[in-house]
């Protein structure tokens, strides 16, 4: 029997107020994350933002400062230029663009063919979102969040009790805020592919805590006579091996994405992986905690 | 015991076979299976193969306002004939009509029953369209739209395209495919009015307009000498091309003409694209039906010598002078068009011009070269991500992680069988889907296993071990699962676009792995231990 962990005894709780600090600090970042996309001061993608992309695969690669010039140069303003991982690769992208869609994407094109010829590039990918249909997916998109977190608080609190429900709703709501957190804080762009990653760890890190929660109950009823505090440790301790290792498949999964899944996917599987590392903290040291501080019918020793 | 084990075997191979049969339309071999069986398999979405989306606003306001110019118009031809003073105009979406009288009233009811009288005042009488008018109004113009963009698609030639309604007036186009996207664009978007008015080559006016003017400049033209236009008539614009690499260049041409249209594409019977002989270039062929030649032959005559200008969308394309009376109902646009336009516009003028403009709301346009490198990808992140997995669970779990493996593989080929039957679009998000599926399906696995090892350190049988470590197991999949399911489904209703194509993979992938997990992975352990007591077990 190969073993990555044995028999551990971590005392998981015993540390919970500085996790439940460090969770508070992750959810404010993500809070903050939240009011400045509300604002859309955040780096929101085209498809939230509306406005209008262009990605553009030059054969022989022109620098981005020639392209910035020619697009000043024909009168375009207010446009960001980004350099693609893939070589060759530019991605032209003008937020909140006034006037007619399409005239600006035709704009574009034409002013870089005509500089750099038409033959060395070719135009991957087109984007033209108008304003009112960027804040009607914004607005699906956080529809969607709450109805799932609905969904989970009432399915889990009717198998498990209503406090579970609570420490999953929290701990999820917790690693969706910090993952959007910690991509605004490092400036990725925010579009509805990351909401798809977001939602994939809302599920994912939902999995792990109704893992640990499933464990709990089942410890409840055998060692009832221990107090809570023991018994969530316990509970922690005996899945222990099983969390890591699905956390590290799944992970491995994302990094196969992350490493070989082209550009499209890139920022995806970065979120799903720094998503699998927090919905596992989350299930340990938000939803557990949860749990254990709201039972009143336990004695909860302190230590 | 014996009956349910061979029901159980019975399911988990009908499901792979099954879902092999309903796979085998999206491979190399689908042109030599039955045609009830080719309709299913997997459908690219526009991410993977390339492609358009499109969804587009019909301006139906502005359909309302050419009825209610319609209308004036009818009412000021009935005021002639009928020898009344009266003159009815269009303000807004009203038809005012001054001097207001009882046998005007009349005219407007015996004519239109639809207009209704809003208000009288200083002699005018304002009428509107009444309201559920409107409403079929904008409604058929939306239905007339549909139609007109879906024959235009059909004569452009794609296979496959998704044309349809959404809300009110909104229409969406989803072209996969499509090689020249910009051209599909351009095409679908057109209005397609087209128009022939006279130049107004005699008012003071034309000799003073500048010849041409820098694109982007139009507006500046229109302030300078706005007073200076006549009332009936109206400064128009043209591209002007260089006739020997066809690129447009950065100059419009400036034309004064009158405003009043003599004759519009309506009467067209027929548009081609024919070959200039002299200059070998192509242009456009139309003919006119029996009444819009008659009118044709009305306006060249009376016109001769004059310059009449073919009017697309308010863009003059040419403005030839007639230099004679012309019958039988043939005439040509000329504007030194590559093929690829000249059939478009031929296109186009067949299928008839778009009842009101359309205001574009989305493009997501992806070219066939980055969907290819897509898809190719995602397969690699999707076997490295496999093979990783599959490498992990032998290492860790030997002979039992091998099993795990098998479910794994029934896992992704039930998940394909069944996206296949459904006919589901796979997209990016949705190959997401898939390799995350794969992680729930390890996951369900290991949840056992880490059971099962817990029961034999307890000193149980391996036959024992694995019997309580699955029942134990079983209520953690089950509530784990049912929670991802509920998540899956709410994004699939919420969810729009790469949202949805997510959640359907995930939703299948979860389903899937309650089937592999609890059934594919326990049958094959029972195999095993059914044939003879084993001692140890491999885990």
């Amino acid at each position: 029997m190969r073993e990555i962990v044995k028999n551990t005894k971590i005392d998981f709780m015993g540390v919970r107020y500085y996790a439940l600090s460090f969770t508070a600090i992750l959810m404010l970042i993500g809070l903050l994350a939240v009011v400045q996309v509300a604002r859309g001061t955040a780096n929101l993608g085209i498809d939230f933002a509306g406005g209008t992309a262009v990605q553009i695969k030059f054969k022989t690669p022109v620098s981005l400062h020639a392209v910035r010039t020619t697009l000043e140069e024909g009168g375009i303003s207010g446009f960001e230029l980004q350099e693609l991982p893939t070589e060759g690769k530019v991605l032209i992208s003008v937020k909140k663009s006034k006037g007619a869609l399409g005239d600006l994407s035709k704009k574009i094109i034409s002013l870089l063919s005509q500089k750099f010829s038409e033959g060395n590039m070719v135009v991957d990918s087109t984007t033209e979102i108008g304003p009112k249909v960027g804040s009607k997916l914004r607005e699906d998109a956080m529809w969607a969040v709450i109805a799932s977190m609905i969904g989970i608080l009432i399915y889990v609190a009717f198998r498990f009790q209503v406090r579970f429900g609570v420490g999953a709703t929290v701990a999820t709501l917790h690693d969706v805020l910090a993952v959007l957190g910690i991509f605004y804080l490092i400036g990725k762009e925010i579009n509805l592919l990351l909401i798809s990653a977001l939602l994939m760890i809302a599920g994912y890190s939902l999995t792990d805590t109704v893992v640990v929660f499933d464990r709990i109950r089942e410890d409840m009823k055998t060692k009832f006579k221990k107090p809570a505090f023991e018994i969530v440790n316990d509970s922690i301790n005996e899945v222990l091996s099983r969390t890591i290792i699905t956390s590290l498949t799944v992970f491995l999964t994302a990094a196969a994405i992350f490493a070989f899944g082209g550009e499209v996917l890139h920022d995806f599987a970065l979120a799903i992986m720094i998503g699998i590392i927090i919905g596992t903290y989350s299930s340990i040291f938000v939803a557990s905690p949860i749990v254990l501080m709201l039972g009143k019918d336990k004695p909860v020793s302190k230590k | 015991m014996k009956k349910k084990f061979l029901w159980r075997i019975a399911s988990v191979v009908s499901a792979a076979v099954l879902s092999i049969i309903f796979f085998l339309p999206s491979t190399q071999v689908s042109s030599s299976l039955p045609e009830w069986l080719r309709k299913y398999g997997l459908t690219l979405g526009l991410d993977l193969q390339g492609g358009v989306h499109l969804v587009y606003e019909v301006d139906t306001d502005k359909t309302i306002e050419i009825t209610v110019e319609r209308m004036a118009a009818g009412l000021n031809n009935t005021f002639a004939e009928k020898k009344l003073e009266a003159k009815a105009e269009k303000q807004g979406s009203d038809v005012v009509i001054s001097p207001d009288s009882e046998q005007s009233k009349k005219i407007v009811a015996e004519l239109f029953p639809t207009l209704t009288l809003e208000s009288r005042s200083e002699g005018r009488a304002f009428y509107r369209i009444n309201s559920s008018e409107v409403g079929r109004i904008k409604n058929f113009a939306v239905d007339q739209a549909l139609e007109t963009i879906r024959n235009r698609v059909d004569q452009f030639g794609v296979a496959e395209p998704v044309i349809h309604r959404q809300a009110a007036n909104e229409i969406v186009i989803q072209l996969p495919g499509v090689k020249d996207t910009r051209r599909a664009i351009d095409l679908v978007g057109k209005t397609a009015l087209l128009e022939f008015k006279i130049l107004d080559d005699e008012a003071p006016l034309a000799a003073q307009l500048p010849g041409s003017v820098s694109a982007g400049k139009e507006e500046s033209i229109l302030q300078q000498f706005a007073s200076q236009i006549p009332p009936e008539d109206e400064i128009l614009f043209g591209r002007i091309r260089n006739p020997e690499t066809k690129v447009e260049t950065d100059m419009k041409a400036v034309y004064l003409v009158k405003k009043q249209t003599l004759i519009t594409g309506d009467f067209l019977t027929e548009a081609r694209v024919n070959i200039d002989q002299r200059y070998n270039e192509p242009y456009v062929g139309i003919s006119f039906d029996a009444t819009g030649a008659k009118l044709f032959e009305q306006v060249t005559a009376n016109n001769v010598k004059k310059r009449l200008a073919i009017i697309l969308d308010q863009n003059i394309y040419s403005a030839p002078v007639i230099q004679e009376k012309i019958t039988g109902g043939d005439a040509s646009i000329t504007g030194s068009f590559t093929m690829d336009e000249a059939k478009d516009l031929a296109i186009v003028l067949r299928s008839g011009s778009l009842p009101a403009p359309l205001k574009m709301l989305q493009n997501v346009t992806v070219g066939p070269s980055l969907g290819k490198d897509s898809i190719d990808a995602g397969i690699k992140a999707g076997i490295i991500g496999a093979l990783l997995v599959i490498g992990f669970m032998i290492f860790y779990y030997k002979m039992s992680g091998l099993i795990a493996d098998f479910a794994l593989v029934l896992n992704i080929l039930c998940l394909v069988g069944a996206l296949s039957a459904f006919r589901a679009t796979l997209t990016l998000p949705g190959i997401a889907g898939i390799i995350l599926a794969i992680g729930m399906a390890v996951d369900s696995n290991v949840l056992m296993f880490e059971r099962m090892r817990d029961e034999l350190r307890l000193g149980k049988t391996p036959r024992a071990a694995i019997d309580s470590g699955y029942d134990k197991a079983f209520w953690t999949i089950f509530d784990s699962h049912v929670t991802t399911l509920i998540t899956a489904v709410v994004l699939f209703q919420f969810g729009t676009g790469p949202v949805k194509g997510f959640a359907v993979t995930l939703g299948w992938g979860v389903l899937i792995n309650l089937f592999t997990a609890l059934i594919g992975t326990k049958t094959v352990f029972d195999l095993i231990t059914s044939k003879r007591e084993i001692k140890r077990l491999s885990i």
